[in-house]
């Protein structure tokens, strides 16, 4: 059992918040500081992206920030090098989440024990589909240890959702919405009946709803169907600000409704 | 079937496939499932096969250029893809596309374009069909083709520009790309060359194919045989080339040439010559050749001719150079703007720099003396006035 399955079994957690941020963003070496910052302010697990220069899925904020951690040198190889101390100062659940040339270019099998000496736990890779991963690559992904997250949307059949959920190891993504990421997640009925109609799937993978959580309130309506949501791109604003640092205990605080000193 | 055509699994040898974010799977599936039959109904092929006469004004002539020919040594035929309406083959395409998107119940149309020429083919079936028609462009050119901008306006495309990355033809794609993921039900996204996730590739080549299956005919009629000693094509994407080859990959006689653009020379830095300079991987939603950096990220290219600005190639070119069933050459922004001089001043007829890398290739080749070689005009210089005036000073 990885670090994601015991986070999920453990029933005293309860809206489990997880952060995407973009490595190499600000600056090529902020990766692992920020990493300490959001463990001690209560996150309760991270997605690390390695940036790409042509990121589909992504809206402007996350675009913006793999511009910099490119221009800053940030590649797989540098991320893995900067990833080799993780575990001795970050215990929570580590995933890596990214496009799926570079990994092809690093080599998938090498990818994958990366992340096993590392201590990664999961990737995300959006653009790599269920077909190629089973065809291909299920078998070194399970050797290393390594679980695949993949996604669903409000347009995924529910034979499609029962196929992800026998293959997924982790958790599956639930995408607020059909969009690329950086939208505000709307209040609508449609999205409550979405959100319901996925629960009542009894899926053996708990959900953590994605894309689309910038505010507590957003976050506390996913969960209120989900295991747990991911707050990205409007974390990945906040480091674009001075002092962004300082900032996160807070904007984490704020967002699991911990006082300030807590 | 054909070793060079794609297999029930989507791939052409190692290459295709359909490597898309789960929130694209809808939309390409439905295209997958729904493709071959919807084109090769009655309905379908009657109308497909009327627009293309009485609209694009096809067959398109198989023209013997005589000046050429005595200058190289053969019988240099130019399939003429640049009188079609709107001045190059890219209606082939938007043609049968929009008919499928009509029969798939979608109100609404994205396009990529660089050039414009695609752009361009995309609204003017959108006004042809009164459907709302959106064109992504990247915004140096928009700066480089106004007047391509100018015509999709006045047919009542929105253009949008892309301002990501480098701005060109890459970038629009990846703006549609997230235009299509934001809006998963009533948009069908008409690609323009034989790139992006299964069923693309194959859908776009059948629609070009018309090329080689009119030029076979015409050279039947012409010569008493219906296939030529070599085709030649220019590659950005590859559409044309692959609507040259469609009916010759199976004919082993037929040498087929792709020409792609080596920019200020293939190892300058400023180049798109996508097989010398690519390595295997994955761009806008197939395997394929792309140029990329050890890391994967992919590497701007460039060329004098915005229509084959792109990083990578269509994955049946990708397999046809990998099999060794093609042959993948290049020509510079120099050598091609000569060849497009060349060709006006022998035969009358400004080609697209684009097509005019094609024409370059035959500087290259020696001939026997009665070889029959078929290349693909497949656009008008019109667009390209300003680019020829600079370069020549006229």
């Amino acid at each position: 059992m990885n670090r994601i399955n015991e986070l999920f079994a453990n029933e005293g957690n309860k809206r489990i918040l997880s952060i995407y941020y973009t490595a190499g963003y600000p600056t090529l070496n902020s990766t692992l500081a920020i990493a300490e910052t959001l463990e001690k302010s209560g996150a309760d697990f991270l997605e690390i992206g390695f940036p790409y220069s042509d990121p589909v899925a992504d809206g402007p904020v996350i675009q913006h920030s793999s511009e910099v951690a490119l221009r800053n040198g940030m590649t797989l190889q540098v991320l893995f090098d900067q990833l080799a101390g993780l575990r001795r100062h970050i215990s929570i659940p580590v995933l890596l989440m990214g496009y799926v040339n570079p990994v092809l270019q690093y080599g998938v099998e090498r990818f994958c024990e990366s992340c096993k000496a590392v201590g990664v736990d999961g990737v995300i890779v959006p653009d790599l589909p269920m077909y190629e991963y089973e065809e291909r690559y299920q078998e070194v992904f399970e050797a290393n240890g390594v679980s695949n997250i993949f996604l669903v949307t409000p347009q995924t059949s529910e034979e499609r959702i029962r196929k992800i959920d026998g293959l997924s190891t982790g958790f599956i993504y639930l995408l607020s919405s059909s969009a690329t990421t950086g939208k505000n997640l709307a209040v609508s009925e449609d999205t409550a009946a979405y959100f319901s109609r996925i629960r009542n799937l009894n899926l053996k993978n708990p959900v953590v709803v994605g894309f689309g959580i910038s505010s507590r309130d957003a976050f506390m309506r996913a969960t209120d169907y989900a295991a747990g949501a991911i707050v990205g791109s409007a974390f990945v604003r906040l480091l674009s600000e001075s002092n962004y640092e300082k900032k996160i205990p807070a904007f984490i605080h704020q967002l699991k409704e911990i006082a300030d000193g807590y | 079937m054909s070793e060079y055509q794609v297999n029930e699994k989507g791939y052409y040898g190692d290459f295709g496939g359909a490597y898309i974010p789960e929130m694209l799977y809808p939309n390409v599936e439905e295209l997958r499932q729904q493709y071959i039959a919807i084109i090769q109904s009655e309905g379908f092929k009657q109308e497909f096969d009327q627009l293309l006469r009485d609209y694009v004004g096809r067959p398109s002539p198989l023209y013997l250029a005589k000046r050429l020919s005595e200058r190289y040594g053969a019988n240099i035929f130019l399939k003429r893809e640049d009188l079609n309406h709107t001045g190059a083959h890219k209606i082939n395409n938007t043609i049968g596309q929009i008919l499928l998107a009509e029969r798939l119940g979608k109100r609404r149309i994205i396009a990529e374009t660089g050039a414009g020429q695609h752009g361009v083919a995309t609204a003017t079936v959108c006004a042809l069909k009164g459907l709302q028609c959106v064109v992504y462009m990247g915004a140096v050119d928009i700066e480089r083709q106004a007047p391509n901008v100018a015509r999709m306006k006045m047919m009542g495309a929105e253009v949008i520009a892309a301002e990501s990355g480098s701005k060109t033809l890459k970038d629009a794609t990846n703006e549609a790309l997230r235009d299509w993921i934001n809006n998963p039900v009533d948009t069908h996204y008409i690609i323009g060359s034989v790139v992006g996730p299964h069923p693309y590739p194959d859908m776009v080549a059948r629609f070009q194919s018309i090329i080689s299956a009119e030029t076979r005919k015409q050279l039947q009629e012409k010569t008493g045989i219906e296939t030529p000693d070599y085709a030649l094509a220019c590659v950005g994407g590859g559409s044309n080339a692959a609507g040259m080859f469609y009916h010759f990959l199976d004919e082993p006689s037929v040498k087929l040439i792709a020409v792609e653009a080596a920019g200020k020379g293939v190892y300058s830095g400023e180049s798109a010559a996508t097989t010398l300079l690519g390595r295997e991987g994955v761009l806008h939603g197939s395997r394929s050749i792309l140029m990329q950096t050890d890391d994967g990220q992919v590497i701007e290219p460039y060329s004098i001719s915005a229509g084959l600005d792109y990083p990578g190639i269509g994955p049946q070119h990708a397999w046809l150079y990998k099999s060794g069933r093609a042959t993948y050459a290049s020509a510079t922004d120099d050598e091609a703007m000569q060849a497009g001089l060349l060709l006006t001043q022998l035969e009358g007829i400004i080609p697209a720099i684009e097509s005019a890398h094609a024409l370059a290739q035959l500087e290259k080749m020696t001939f026997k003396g009665d070889e029959n070689v078929v290349i693909c005009l497949s656009g008008r210089g019109d667009k390209d006035l300003d680019n020829y005036m600079k370069y020549f000073g006229f």
